[in-house]
């Protein structure tokens, strides 16, 4: 189950749409009518995307957006 | 409603062939007698067999799977559980009962009127699993399931060679609380909300102890599995889809209720069961309010069973000929939307809109740009909460839209549903009990 290719995620429930995210990273992070955010679950390959990704995480006001390196499990 | 003048597949007479066998779960004594007591539930299927891991690979072999809602394969489930209870010491296992689906009856049911075979059942699981507490969750407005099941512990006292410790934990009567992670969180004391995963209640649940959260049905087919075995299982029901299910059937039928068909039973058939519909269906939900839309077309070719459409929790909703399938499904999403636990932004601000839009789509009054953002909606929410509700709150919208297209472009044209307002598919009366 465990890929080590880590992808963004975020915890919907203490995210409040504050859209930092959205700034640093829109490459992978959209927004909908509401500001809040459309995280891509894909895996981030690039270094630099990686970066800032990272930056995204550690700027989240809410401590909601994570990056993973193990897939949701299911059941 | 236009009586029989109407001729349509779904009015065909029931096929014997496929009730074959009769019921299993809801087999004993006439429901008008209440809860089984317990020598008559000794009496019809003996003393319960001691579970263990013996079980594990007789479960997997049965193909049983969750009768909740998601239809996951309970042998995993358990594995999962049972794995970490030999790593960690031992788990829990609750016992879904809490029913939030309006339309749907089954599990409660069941709990009025066989509650010993759900007990059964969870002692089963509990010996099967390394658990040594077990919760019955219900919903505050089950009184009379409630009821039953304190009668039926009380019976039993501890003659029945139980290690595990049993209670029963009341919820407040919402669709989300029957949540796996909403039902941790309200056993330990929180509110009947769902919590982000992982950790998932399997890995750290009840008191952070491994936790095993089914649904009440699936509960109950181990209590017959562990005395019969998996071929006994098997002999009902398909080779995808085995053994039997509690179905409630609503709406535009003669006898709605609850009634236990054979997996794989077309729906023409479970129609006839509840006494045939009262007119030709102007559509079908297959699986409550987070279910499928059908037409009358593909209602009369459809099968009872997870592969062909998915059973969800077994409401089958009949919708009469003079209902409207948008007109009900704004009710729903509407509902849906004010059911919501409020956590996530993308279903509260989400499912509201959906809800207006959809109903403004109702009365007429909506326009092609109200269309095209459904649309965008109904993929755009999937997966952005922390639990299902937004999914399947936007399944029901994309399959309305699908299915009634064309009431759809009557609706955009300015023409409201004849029957606005009134409820086509009504929710089953909380106590159950004379009801079919």
């Amino acid at each position: 189950m465990s890929d080590s290719k880590p992808r963004l995620r975020v915890n919907p429930i203490r995210c409040d749409g504050a859209r930092y995210c959205a700034e640093i990273v829109p490459e992978l992070v959209g927004l909908d009518e509401w500001g809040y955010p459309i995280v891509s679950s894909a895996p981030i390959d690039e270094p630099r995307l990686l970066r800032m990704a990272e930056r995204a995480v550690s700027e989240c006001p809410r401590v909601a957006l994570q990056l993973a390196r193990f897939r949701d499990r299911d059941g | 409603m236009t009586a029989t003048a109407v001729v349509a597949p779904l009015l065909a007479p029931p096929l014997r062939a496929e009730r074959a066998g009769g019921p299993r779960l809801l087999a004993g004594p006439p429901f008008e007698l209440g809860m089984e007591p317990m020598a008559e539930h000794r009496r019809r299927l003996g003393r319960r067999p001691v579970g263990g891991e013996w079980l594990l690979d007789v479960i997997e072999r049965s193909g049983l799977r969750g009768h909740g809602g998601a239809w996951f394969p309970t042998h995993r489930k358990w594995r999962g559980v049972q794995r970490l209870a030999l790593e960690r010491g031992p788990s829990v296992v609750v016992v879904n009962a809490s029913e939030g689906e309006p339309l749907s009856a089954k599990d409660r049911f069941l709990a009025e009127h066989r509650p010993h075979l759900l007990i059964d059942g969870a002692l089963i699981t509990a010996e099967s699993v390394g658990a040594d507490d077990v919760v019955i969750y219900l919903s505050r407005a089950s009184r009379r399931a409630h009821r039953a099941l304190r009668h039926a512990l009380g019976e039993r006292g501890r003659d029945d060679g139980r290690v595990a410790h049993v209670r029963i934990v009341q919820t407040q009567h919402r669709y989300v609380a029957g949540e796996s992670s909403a039902v941790v969180r309200r056993i330990n004391g929180g509110p009947a909300k769902p919590s982000f995963s992982p950790p998932h209640p399997s890995e750290r649940g009840v008191l952070g102890r491994p936790t095993l959260v089914q649904n009440a049905e699936t509960i109950a087919h181990v209590g017959l599995i562990a005395r019969h075995g998996d071929e006994w299982f098997r002999e009902r029901g398909t080779s995808t889809a085995p053994g039997t299910g509690l179905v409630t059937v609503t709406g535009n039928v003669a006898r709605p209720g609850v009634y236990e068909v054979n997996l794989g039973t077309s729906l023409v058939s479970v129609a006839g069961l509840a006494g045939g519909v009262l007119s030709a269906p102007a559509g079908l939900l297959i699986g409550g309010y987070f279910g499928t839309w059908l037409d009358a077309e593909r209602g009369a070719a459809a099968a009872a069973s997870p592969e062909d459409v998915s059973l969800g929790c077994g409401v089958i909703g009949m919708l009469g000929s003079d209902g409207c399938g948008v007109g009900e499904s704004a009710r729903i999403v509407s509902y849906l939307a004010r059911e919501s636990a409020g956590q996530c932004g993308p279903c509260v601000h989400g499912l509201r809109a959906v809800g207006e839009a959809m109903t403004r789509l109702a009365r007429g009054d909506a326009d092609h740009g109200d269309l095209a953002r459904l649309r965008r909606w109904s993929e755009q929410i999937v997966g952005r909460g922390a639990c299902n509700h937004p999914d399947g709150a936007v399944h029901n919208l994309r399959t309305a839209l699908e299915t009634f297209a064309e009431d759809v472009e009557r609706h955009i044209s300015g023409h409201a549903c004849a029957g606005l307002g009134t409820c086509p598919l009504p929710a089953p009366p909380r106590s159950p009990f004379g009801w079919r």
